[in-house]
């Protein structure tokens, strides 16, 4: 088994794109039961959601609330997790709720283990 | 008489054991057991002429209390005879330092059971040790419980006594700093041997009731106590309640298993129900959330007997939580059947598939069960394939009875 790390990605700085409490219940549950998934093919390693506060720092201190002007997408949390292969890795990534939101993004990466 | 020294035996024996451990320390620990046993000895002789004194167990106490200051007297003595040095350090034995009131006794369990249960001991010894020094189970029901025999137990403890000497360990209760870590390794041994009672196949049911009964009596131990009083230790007592509240629904009267969904509620022990709400909510401080937490929370949802989405829908995100804590095959099984409680088969069926558990009994039972009403073709072939990895006749049981229910009606 391989490990990678999925980063997720989506808006949490425009204020009419956060969902209200409900819907969040909703998206934390339709969460929980694709982490949960991993989990019970033994898969999933570790990983957090994040809080939507945070701050990008750049050279010569500039610090701004998101990662770029024109793209409003924060990382909202990150897995790690086991898998065959990245066809395997890729397959598990695209069940991802996240991605049932027009402009969200998941990026898989292979995490190198020498 | 007759049962009430056998009766005296359970509860006394693993007092007096303590205590004298406590004062002796494990290098002297089968003196201590010798001096128990043979307390009981005397009594079944004494009490069997003179008749049984009005308080058995201060008398008991009393005699194992005499013993003891004997045994340390003849020690001393022959000690001083061939060791000229250790005249002038010679210990006097006061009666007092024998100190078996309610208290003592209490304490001196305790550290014994974070002695036992120290790291260096391997696993299995420690739960034999517990039932044997802790509970005082005879080598016979040990050997039962874990189906085994008696001269393989023996060994076995022999063998983590032995242990116990050689790493010197004492009979305290680790610091305050320690105690975190040092629980982890007490509750397991207290959830194995509750599993050990509950899940066992041993036939012996009287027996299987009293290894989950001793569990539970250790882990009150537990949260009596400031020190160790610490939001898991409640939240396994809570597991171990709701658990045992179902004890008598499980079994029928020859001794089979009876599925959840097949159960008698009116068999639901509501006493242990409630306790196991007390203690749940007791777990609820701290903001650690332990496997033994998000079991008991299974297990809450589980007394409600009724199903509704509120109750499937909570299990499924408790058994996400575990697995993310802690992986087990039955755990993913679990969370699949509680998917389909809460999303449908056909949900669940896409779960499942990827699974692939194909050593697995249960997984195909799962499968079967799952695609019933929706490929029943496939549902046959999965009830096959169950039928051929089942170990016992209770599997193969519980294949038959499930397939009936779908098929054969």
């Amino acid at each position: 088994m391989e490990e990678y790390l999925i980063l997720m990605r989506l808006d949490l700085l425009t204020r009419e794109a956060q969902p209200s409490p409900e819907q969040l219940q909703v998206y934390m549950k339709m969460y929980n039961d694709w982490v949960g998934g991993i989990a019970a093919q033994d898969k999933f390693v570790g990983g957090k959601g994040l809080s939507t506060e945070g701050k990008v720092i750049k050279p010569n201190n500039v610090v701004t609330d998101g990662p770029f002007v024109e793209i409003k997408e924060s990382l909202a949390g990150f897995i790690m997790i086991k898998a065959k292969d990245f066809d395997d890795a890729l397959a598990i990534a695209k069940e991802c709720p996240i991605l049932k939101g027009e402009g969200n993004s998941v990026e898989v990466r292979k995490v190198i283990n020498k | 008489m007759p049962e009430l020294i056998p009766h005296l035996f359970r509860t006394e024996y693993r007092k007096i054991v303590a205590v004298l451990c406590k004062h002796f320390g494990f290098r002297q620990i089968e003196i201590a057991e010798d001096i128990a046993s043979d307390t009981f000895l005397v009594a079944s002789q004494t009490w069997g002429i003179e008749g049984v004194p009005k308080n058995p167990t201060a008398w008991l106490h009393n005699v194992a209390k005499n013993k003891a200051i004997n045994h340390l007297q003849r020690n001393a003595l022959f000690e001083n005879k061939i060791s000229e040095q250790l005249k002038d350090n010679q210990d006097e034995v006061y009666e007092d330092d024998i100190d078996l009131s309610p208290l003592h006794i209490n304490d001196s369990q305790l550290q014994m059971m974070f002695a036992v249960c120290h790291p260096s001991i391997p696993t299995e010894a420690q739960v034999g040790l517990c039932l044997r020094i802790l509970c005082g189970f005879g080598i016979e029901e040990i050997a039962d419980a874990f189906l085994s025999n008696k001269e393989t137990i023996n060994k076995r403890l022999f063998r983590a006594k032995e242990k116990l000497r050689e790493e010197n360990i004492p009979i305290e209760l680790p610091n305050a700093f320690q105690i975190e870590e040092r629980l982890q390794p007490v509750l397991t041994t207290i959830y194995l041997l509750f599993n050990e009672g509950y899940y066992s196949v041993s036939q012996n049911t009287p027996l299987k009731k009293d290894l989950c009964l001793e569990a539970i009596r250790l882990c009150t131990m537990l949260v009596e106590n400031t020190l160790t009083n610490k939001p898991q230790a409640n939240a396994l007592l809570a597991l171990m309640c709701f658990h045992i509240s179902r004890f008598d629904a499980r079994m029928n009267e020859s001794g089979e298993l009876v599925l959840y969904e097949e159960q008698d509620i009116n068999l639901w022990n509501p006493d242990w129900i409630s306790k196991g709400g007390y203690f749940l909510h007791c777990a609820a401080s701290g903001d650690q959330i332990s496997k033994y937490h998000l079991e008991a929370g299974i297990a809450y949802w589980h007394t409600q007997k009724n199903d509704s989405t509120e109750k499937w829908d909570n299990i499924l995100q408790l058994y996400n939580q575990l697995l993310q804590i802690e992986y087990s095959p039955i755990a993913a099984l679990n969370r699949t059947y509680a998917l389909s409680k809460a999303r449908g088969n056909e949900a669940a069926i896409t779960e499942a598939e990827k699974l692939q558990l194909t050593n697995n009994f249960f997984y195909y039972l799962l499968l079967g069960e799952l695609y019933a009403g929706i490929n029943n073709e496939i549902s046959k072939l999965h009830f096959d394939k169950a039928l051929m990895l089942a170990k016992t006749p209770v599997d193969r049981q519980a294949v038959q009875k499930k397939v009936d229910a779908h098929f054969n009606n």
